[in-house]
């Protein structure tokens, strides 16, 4: 099993979700998704500023194997994505969690944050699916 | 559950990430197909490929039949052990398949086709053999294996079969040897990869054999994915994307695998081929290089001032330009300079000429 980190919040579509308790979160897409996507070489970053809906389709990656939406978990704010992706896309490869983050959101309803899958939850979602 | 090769258990021990693939379960990569894609172009890597079907045609009439069947000439193999690339056309000038056949003297000759066509031009291919003395005979008992890159070769010979080895080492490109002594083994100096090496046919019982030496002498196993990277840098087609029975050679840059000469061969096509040759609405088959950031993929608008002029056929990330690049379809005249639409924004594109890289080398201008 990929790693699967519990101090953080999923989404059935793969994304995680770093709650910095300051009404920001952090949006990346899990380990298990880049391993199932492969060597990512694109990514589509989204603007700062642009309102988002929850599961909205806000950026994009894109591997060698295809081009896959990432939905952004919550509704609100983007109010900075990772322009390092621009250059190092792989980066979401090498270090999901970290390096490869994709962007942060101030959700405009932070206590939506505990409707979303916890690192178990997320575990069996994977198991389910596969 | 799909078909398997006689490498199955071999890819599943390495972990290989599978794919379901013209009905069969093939790798799609061991870890990182972009690091498989360089082994390929810098030193040696093995592709198991035993889900192609070799088909061997013989008898008194194998020549006669194949000039009719194929829109390449035979006659060309002026000698046992040279091999040819062409189509395989039906009346209407549609491809039925790409593949590579082989003059195997007088044994006759051996076809290698793709693997999900495989029931469907043995059908063909049996169809057209009434009224002549000739068998057709698919080699279901056979591995094929490709070693492609710049070392391939030299890692291989040690593992051929002894009596094989100086002949192998001695082959021009595009030529082949057999031991009948060895049943089976039967090296070709062919390949998909734009590298040179060899594809391996042999009995299916020494396949993990052969594979498990070609791993130890450091040749990196690569799956599907780095092979339709490496062929799409080399400019190759592949059936059933750029070309099919609905889009035949000369609409896929495949022109000069039509062999017109002789007048009085009438291959089957060729009626409908030469109609196609002089319709100027025949649009042209091009390379692709994606100027800013983006993946081309098939199926993507190929735009001039916002209007479309033609469509990607294949396209992807090339792992040696780190840019993506593409073939396509677009309307004759059509300017080098012109973009892609990709998720409904215009991206800038231009035309250039394939391969993209051979040998290592880039070949187009950044």
């Amino acid at each position: 099993m990929s790693d699967v980190p519990a101090d953080l919040r999923y989404t059935k579509t793969h994304e995680w979700i770093k709650d910095h308790g300051d009404g920001t979160v952090t949006v990346g897409i899990t380990d298990h998704a880049q391993e199932a996507l492969g060597d990512i070489v694109f990514v589509e970053i989204p603007a700062s500023n642009r309102q988002v809906d929850a599961q909205e389709a806000c950026a994009v990656v894109e591997s060698v194997k295809a081009a896959s939406d990432i939905y952004s978990p919550l509704a609100g704010e983007i109010i900075e994505a990772n322009a390092l992706l621009n250059d190092t896309p792989d980066a979401i490869n090498n270090s999901p969690y970290d390096e490869g983050w994709i962007f942060r959101l101030a959700p405009r309803d932070p206590g939506a944050l505990t409707a979303l899958l916890d690192a178990d939850a997320y575990r069996q979602s994977v198991e389910d699916e596969t | 559950m799909g078909l398997r090769t006689p490498l199955f258990s071999e890819h599943t021990r390495l972990g290989a990430r599978m794919i379901s693939f013209g009905g069969w379960d093939m790798p799609l990569h061991y870890g990182s197909q972009i690091e498989e894609h360089h082994a390929v172009r810098r030193a040696a890597g093995l592709f198991d490929v035993s889900h192609m079907r070799a088909i061997d045609i013989a008898g008194p009439d194998a020549q006669s039949y194949l000039r009719i069947l194929l829109a390449n000439d035979v006659a060309k193999l002026t000698h046992p052990g040279k091999a040819l690339y062409s189509c395989m056309l039906n009346p209407a000038g549609g491809v039925i398949d790409d593949l590579i056949v082989y003059n195997r003297g007088a044994q006759g000759y051996r076809a290698v086709v793709n693997a999900a066509t495989t029931a469907k031009d043995l059908a063909w291919m049996q169809a057209q053999t009434a009224g002549r003395a000739v068998s057709i005979q698919a080699r279901d008992d056979l591995a094929m294996l490709a070693v492609q890159g710049p070392e391939a070769r030299a890692r291989a010979h040690p593992l051929l079969p002894a009596r094989l080895r100086d002949a192998a080492a001695a082959l021009g490109s595009f030529q082949a040897v057999e031991d009948d002594t060895e049943a089976g083994w039967f090296v070709g100096r062919t390949g998909y990869t734009g590298e040179d090496g060899y594809e391996i046919l042999l009995p299916a019982v020494h396949a993990s054999v052969l594979w498990r030496g070609l791993l130890e002498a450091q040749v990196q196993p690569c799956g599907l994915g780095a092979r339709d990277t490496l062929r799409l840098e080399a400019g190759l087609n592949l059936y059933g994307q750029d070309m099919d029975e609905e889009v035949g050679p000369l609409d896929a840059g495949l022109g000069w695998t039509l062999a017109w000469e002789p007048e009085e061969r009438s291959f089957i096509g060729r009626e409908a081929l030469r109609a196609r040759r002089d319709d100027p609405a025949r649009h042209d088959f091009v390379g692709l290089l994606l100027t800013e950031r983006g993946v081309l993929r098939a199926h993507q608008r190929v735009l001039i001032a916002g209007e479309p002029v033609g469509e990607v056929t294949s396209g992807g990330f090339s792992p040696t330009l780190e840019r993506s690049i593409g073939l396509a379809r677009v309307r004759p005249g059509t300017p080098a300079t012109c973009s892609v639409e990709i998720r409904g924004k215009a991206v800038a594109a231009r035309i250039v000429a394939p391969p993209f890289v051979r040998h290592g080398q880039v070949r187009i201008d950044q």
